[in-house]
């Protein structure tokens, strides 16, 4: 990304602030407030706004990390720095430890598991005997460099910016990459990046991890900064605060977290000392008024502050320039050419006692478009999520080249070959084509998160990128390719998933609906498409409604009705077959 | 251990259960009806419960201005949204809801209390306080993102938490109240005393059960009440007021609370912010009942209760860590039997 030199004058800006003459120290102190909150809520941007996970709980990890020096340093007199990569750790694997649980949690039974560990952290905190009780832990050691200690605000407040900026450049390295794509998928469901081959619990427990370690980096700093440790910082309200920063900032946006910290701290101070002026001595009154605004500002600007910022400001993001010259290496193929691609043998899928797909046996050959039709409700989806890993089949067998698949999950029938597109459109509307499409590729790229962030991955990103353009291009979607995928109309969204399930580099492209939303030109183009895939060596099996489109283009037809197959042949023969009359038009056509 | 401190421990479970089991029911409710998960339903709690200790103590509580205050606003939200349609029976109920309903209860409350008010009448004054708050609380806060995620609507309901309980600080200072107990009532079977207050909590909890499970699986206003919760659009097609849907969910979840409210605050020293931590029990009872199913919830409250009366027995200090670790496996096991559905976001 090549936003290198706004940061580097928010850098300079930075750096240059206490240097300033006579500028408070009491404003360091709140700028100091504020990276701190900022680290918290960096992580909680990831997991959240990008990720999904809505976590009340991260003050906890800050809790790990400050405490974890606070006894290393006071109790064993190690020295800071050598405690840093501890704190870290301990945020990490207590991270590991309850994402394990967490991550599992579905809808919103997340945010609440989150609030009850965050709870039971706090009170564990606040009743051992070695943290001090609710006392705490006091007369932790300063940083020091050398002999230099970083005592005062003014000092620790370079290593608090450092650390905030590190952190924001690492983060948004690995948003923009192969892992970045997968955490961003993750907020849409998990179905369709599962079907691309990503991992999503694993996705998932990385941006726990990561959050968690930057809570506890903060932490770290919060304890050398205060010199002291005890329970209230790291209890559930101060949970429910690094939310609201985060929210506040605008929670898909990495430097929302740190406008969001800047806005909350400030205003938190304000309420806090001018308050009690307006209304008595009363104090908490800042509860008050904070709840007040976070419920106003979910009803008015439930996006945050950022995006509204930044849509106002004048430079537009840079247009991403795609080497097409690069080339992907072609996914691994079994080395025998099989005759058949995919069978299905007696396969069955019960929900209830719904049978939804009775016993239905057919098989697709290489080189042969395939359509599956039936009136609605036929089982024509549910067949596609047999055979693509989502469901599990109740009896009967599927294989893919030979391999059975039945009970594999979508990760695994993905790197079988076999792509596909859904019946209702699952892109993430607001990542760009090139972006969606790249998840395509997920399993082609190998690099890392690590790698990501410190932009070790560019070579094997930029290859992923190159192959997402060339599909793109051969759909014919090369106008839109920078636009947000939410923008396009729906015919050219399933485009799009189209193009996505092109870059697995697929022997079979499994096709639900790709028609549906299209004009006739384009089902034209699409259906000239399919046969040129076809001709290169592809096969494709696609369901759909539009009975011109499928007699025109399949090679074979099976027809599904109330989850049994009618029939099985060639268009023509299946145009005049009398069992799928009937079950169109009804007994008396 | 012996049986008699078993028995205690079982006996003191159980009365505690049976407020988180009412709280957890409110919960229920409310979720099921507007899909918000109440955060402020344990300061429900402690404004029902203080409200009535300082009622007690013949003081006006500053909840009754609150409510007024609610009103006013709720009133502006109502005529706002309303401007394109306004007409005179919309005016009409909007000034009898949101106006003349608090003010009626504030000027009540400050004509009727005084140090030799019966208990009765604090009761329902404490009750009606309450409920009035609950009600705009809906209108305020909910109403007007009651078509976004669960998730929106959770961090709305925290920020709701937030401001209640600091105005909670407000109204009833720092120091912790207790009310007097309804009845002076006490039955003795072998070593346990049954006193009038806790038979009481335990009648209650089970009318409500009964009640509500009744009111939901078998009335035709708690299955549109229902059917708002799964399908807000829908509900609206076919005829369903999903805005009185809520409203009416908030009302009786208010009034649960300031009735558990009242049922404890003559057992136990009630702090302003003693709610929170009563309402996140109700929470994991909620959960453990999946948030959809009354009698499990009941059960799983009285579990809660039970385990955490015999963990401040053993472990005094880590009764709070216990408590709220075993929500855990249970979110688990929740997540792991709910289908396998993509939910539609955004």
């Amino acid at each position: 990304m090549t936003q290198r030199l706004p940061l580097i004058i928010f850098a300079l800006v930075m750096a240059l602030i206490p240097l300033v003459p006579g500028i408070p120290p009491f404003w360091i102190v709140l700028l100091d407030n504020i990276g701190l909150a900022a680290l918290v809520a960096m992580g909680l941007v990831l997991l959240t706004g990008v990720g999904g996970l809505t976590s009340f709980g991260q003050a906890a990890f800050c809790g790990f990390g400050a405490y974890t020096t606070a006894v290393l340093t006071t109790a064993y007199g190690v020295s800071p720095w050598l405690t840093l990569p501890v704190s870290l750790l301990v945020s990490g694997i207590a991270a590991v430890l309850l994402g394990i649980v967490t991550v599992r949690l579905s809808g919103h039974y997340l945010p609440l598991g989150t609030i009850a560990w965050g709870i039971a952290l706090f009170y564990l905190f606040s009743k051992l005997e070695f943290l001090g009780r609710n006392d705490g832990i006091s007369g932790i050691p300063p940083l020091a460099i050398g002999a230099y200690k970083m005592l005062s605000p003014g000092t620790i407040y370079y290593a608090i910016w450092i650390a905030v900026l590190i952190s924001a450049v690492l983060t948004l390295n690995l948003l923009d990459s192969r892992t970045g794509r997968a955490i961003r998928a993750l907020r849409r469901g998990h179905i369709a990046a599962e079907a691309f081959g990503v991992q999503t619990p694993r996705a998932k427990l990385l941006v726990f991890i990561y959050a968690a370690v930057l809570a506890g980096l903060s932490g770290w700093l919060y304890a050398h900064f205060q010199r002291a440790a005890n329970p209230t910082p790291f209890g559930p309200q101060a949970g429910i605060e690094y939310l609201f920063i985060a929210v506040v900032g605008g929670a898909g946006y990495v430097w929302g977290a740190v406008l969001g910290a800047g806005i909350v701290v400030i205003l938190k101070e304000v309420l806090q000392s001018y308050l009690p002026y307006i209304f008595g001595g009363q104090s908490q009154l800042e509860t008050i008024v904070f709840g007040i605004l976070l419920v106003m500002l979910l009803q008015l600007a439930p996006s945050g502050v950022w995006p509204w910022l930044m849509a106002r400001l004048p430079f537009k993001a840079v247009r991403r320039t795609v080497d097409n010259s690069l080339t992907l290496p072609a996914r691994e193929r079994a080395p025998t050419a099989a005759a058949v691609l995919l069978q299905l043998d007696k396969a069955r899928k019960q929900f209830g006692g719904v049978t939804a797909v009775n016993d239905v046996s057919f098989d697709v050959r290489a080189r042969e478009i395939v359509a599956l039709i039936g009136p609605n409700g036929a089982g024509k989806s549910t067949t596609f999520n047999l055979v693509t890993g989502v469901l599990t089949a109740t009896s009967g067998a599927i294989s893919v080249l030979g391999r059975k698949v039945e009970n594999a999950p979508p990760q695994e029938v993905v790197k079988l070959g076999v792509a596909r597109t859904f019946q209702h459109v699952k892109l993430v509307p607001d990542m760009t084509v090139l972006e969606n499409v790249a998840i395509g590729a997920h399993l082609r790229g190998h690099s890392g998160a690590v790698a990501s962030m410190l932009r070790l991955d560019r070579a094997d990103e930029a290859r992923l990128l190159a192959e997402a353009a060339r599909q793109i291009e051969r759909v014919g979607l090369t106008d839109q390719i920078d636009q947000l995928a939410g923008s396009l109309s729906l015919g050219q969204q399933r485009i799009v998933e189209i193009a996505r399930a092109l870059c697995v580099d697929p022997m079979l492209l499994l096709l639900d609906e790709p028609a549906a939303g299209l004009r006739h030109m384009e089902k034209q183009r699409l259906a000239a498409l399919l046969r040129q895939l076809r001709d290169g060596g592809m096969s494709v099996l696609l369901v759909e409604h539009d009975m011109g489109f499928v007699m025109d283009l399949a090679d074979r037809i099976v027809v599904l009705d109330f989850g049994t197959k009618i029939a099985e042949g060639t268009p023509e023969a299946i145009k005049k077959n009398p069992e799928v009359i009937k079950a169109y038009l009804g007994a008396a056509a | 251990m012996n049986t008699t401190i078993m028995l205690f421990l079982l006996q003191d479970g159980i009365t505690n259960g049976a407020i988180y089991a009412l709280l957890g029911l409110a919960l229920v409710l409310v979720f099921a009806v507007t899909r918000v998960i109440l955060i402020p339903q344990g300061e429900f709690v402690t404004y029902g419960a203080l409200s009535y200790a300082m009622l007690a103590t013949g003081q006006v509580p500053g909840t009754a201005k609150l409510a007024v205050a609610m009103g006013l606003v709720a009133f502006g939200l109502d005529l706002f949204f309303a401007r394109k349609s306004l007409h005179a029976r919309l005016i009409a109920r909007a000034v009898a809801v949101d106006i003349v309903f608090p003010v009626a209860v504030c000027l009540l409350t400050y004509a009727l209390a005084g140090p030799k008010t019966p208990i009765a009448v604090n009761i329902a004054l404490a009750l009606l306080i309450v409920a009035a708050i609950g009600l705009f609380l809906y209108r305020i806060a909910f109403q007007p993102i009651a078509h976004t995620s669960v998730l929106v609507l959770l961090i709305a309901s925290v920020g709701c938490h937030l401001a209640l309980q600091g105005l909670g600080l407000v109204f009833f200072g720092a120091e912790g109240l207790r009310g007097p107990a309804l009845s002076n009532v006490a039955l003795t079977a072998g070593a346990l005393r049954f006193t009038g207050q806790s038979l009481a909590v335990y009648g209650l909890t089970i009318g409500f059960i009964v009640a509500l499970w009744l009111f939901f699986g078998y009335s035709l206003t708690g299955k549109a009440l229902r059917a708002t919760a799964v399908n807000r659009l829908g509900a609206r097609l076919v005829g369903i007021r999903t805005t009185l849907s809520g409203q009416i969910a908030f009302l009786l979840a208010s009034l649960i609370g300031a009735i558990s409210g009242i049922l404890i605050v003559p057992i136990t020293t009630l702090y302003y912010d003693t709610g929170f931590l009563i309402g996140l029990k109700g929470f994991i009872a909620a959960i453990i009942g999946g948030l959809v199913s009354y009698p499990l919830t009941a059960i799983a409250a009285i579990l809660v209760g039970v385990v955490e009366a015999f963990s401040s027995f053993y472990a005094s200090n880590f009764k709070e860590v216990i408590v709220f670790t075993l929500i855990l496996p249970v979110l688990v096991l929740r997540s792991l039997a709910a289908p396998a559905v993509e939910e539609e976001k955004d």
